[in-house]
């Protein structure tokens, strides 16, 4: 189908970005890459009264490193966070989360900062943002306010952004030196949105996990830490018992939802096996041992 | 409301000047307004991968962008790619390998390959395969798609040559002297 009509702005910097949302009394609609608006802009799910584009925000592409971390801004396109070098050497996970993300085409266009306010619950960069524990940097009429990933995602594409309000920045906190990490993830097809998906990042320390992070995405209406994993985990080898009592507490701690592509025992079953996996890869890592870079795709190159 | 505005982009390297609803698809523009319907319109939401054309040198899903969006953009489309009579070497080798029958997806199947041919090293079968994912076909099983885009990479000199010597090899370039 087509869009509805809307009336388009395309302002030069953040303030005027603002104004316009403000002025446009709710009716403002930003749009960024574009690649999760335009097509419900073309089902007409929305009707906004005027877009405004913020693809000449020149700002808003910053991509700097920042005290082995990073701060990215919200225009940053996905094929840039797939293929950087920063990307790979400080956040490695994100990386393999990177090429899970879509199809080259979407990732050309899609941005960070639009898909973690699109917050859909199976895609990558939500969970990404919550697992590497970012802060987000949103411009409102009132000035930036500054939110945790973990208050971020609110429900089914519901983030905390306002109507008012617009993504600006990603900051990327640095990793523990020498954490291990893992993602894994299973789709239908290569690119399509995830059925379960989880990332680790783990830190060990005469053979226990001194820290680690158990994020999971497809089996709830937010991507989720798993904090009752982790705990299970904590001063433990990650393996053994463990790992299964670890696995035990994954598939409890989500209510997954059935719908055309799974039913919720499929997910909650298959989360469980992506946490072993992942947390077994983790641990290897971690205890600086190599392994293989990427991860399962639907095709799943592991064996079990 | 939703007066229309003007846009200057260029296509296949031609400039075009053009006033268009804000509303309006840019797949669309390209197939009413300019009339260059090699670009094929399948799903309309990004979904089967027909619509993909290049903007300022990346493939990108014509469906979900703008026309007004593209204003100031080198754009190139499968008609920029070569002629009947002088295909490109990847039209050639999908022309040898039968990688196509309808023709539906051809458009923007030759388009995503022109990319990721461009981006990524395609060592392996399930990499190429990884790549057209997000382009549908219903009629090749693929099979014969992944084999042209390995008779390209086998012939990648002479493709690189060949569009080394092409104007529209240059989008930044031309976008530059275009922008407003």
């Amino acid at each position: 189908m087509k869009p509805p009509k809307f009336d388009y702005l395309r302002p030069a910097t953040v303030p005027e970005a603002i104004d316009a949302l403000v002025a446009a009394e709710g009716g403002g609609k930003i749009i960024a890459g574009g690649q999760s608006l335009m097509p419900m802009l073309n089902f007409r799910l929305l009707n906004p009264t005027v877009l405004i584009d913020i693809n000449r925000i020149a700002e808003l592409s910053s991509f700097r490193e920042e005290d082995g971390g990073l701060r990215i801004g919200s225009l940053t396109r996905h094929h840039k966070l797939e293929t950087s070098d920063a990307v790979k050497r400080l956040f490695p996970v994100l990386n393999a989360a990177m090429a899970h993300v879509a199809h080259l085409a979407i990732r050309n266009r899609g941005t960070i900062g639009g898909s973690i306010t699109h917050a859909d619950p199976a895609a990558e960069l939500p969970m990404m943002m919550v697992l590497l524990e970012s802060e987000i940097t949103i411009a409102t009429p009132r000035g930036n306010r500054v939110v945790a990933a973990e208050d971020f995602f609110l429900g089914a594409l519901t983030s905390a952004v306002e109507e008012d309000e617009l993504v600006t920045e990603i900051h990327l906190p640095a990793l523990p030196p020498n954490a291990g990490w893992a993602f894994e993830e299973v789709a239908r097809r290569a690119g399509d949105f995830a059925l379960a998906a989880v990332g680790v990042i783990m830190t060990v320390e005469d053979g226990r996990v001194t820290h680690s992070r158990v994020g999971v995405m497809g089996v709830g209406d937010t991507p989720l830490r798993l904090f009752d994993v982790e705990t299970v985990l904590y001063d433990e080898a990650c393996e053994g018992g463990i790992l299964d009592q670890a696995i035990e507490v994954a598939r409890a701690s989500v209510a997954p939802a059935t719908d055309l592509h799974a039913s919720a025992d499929y997910r909650r079953h298959l989360l469980g096996v992506l946490v072993k996996r992942a947390l077994q890869t983790a641990w290897l890592r971690a205890n600086g041992k190599d392994v293989a870079s990427g991860s399962s795709s639907s095709g799943g190159h592991h064996h079990e | 409301m939703s007066k229309n505005l003007d846009i200057k982009l260029v296509v296949n390297g031609t400039t075009y000047e053009r006033a268009v609803e804000p509303r309006l698809l840019l797949s669309d523009f390209l197939r009413h307004t300019l009339g260059l319907t090699g670009t094929h319109v399948g799903c309309e939401h990004g979904v089967c991968g027909a619509c993909t054309i290049m903007v300022d040198g990346d493939s990108i899903r014509a469906c979900l962008m703008l026309a007004v969006q593209a204003d100031g953009c080198v754009v190139e489309t499968v008609e920029g790619l070569g002629t009947v009579d002088q295909l490109n070497p990847l039209q050639q080798a999908f022309h040898s390998c039968h990688g196509l029958q309808c023709g539906f997806c051809t458009p923007g199947m030759l388009m995503t390959c022109t990319d990721m041919l461009k981006k990524y090293p395609l060592e392996s079968d399930a990499e190429i395969r990884d790549g057209l994912s997000g382009n549908l076909c219903r009629c090749t099983g693929y099979v014969h798609i992944v084999d042209a885009v390995k008779m390209v990479k086998r012939g990648a000199t002479v493709a690189t040559e060949t569009t080394a010597s092409h104007p529209q090899s240059h989008p930044q370039q031309i976008a530059k002297e275009i922008s407003p």
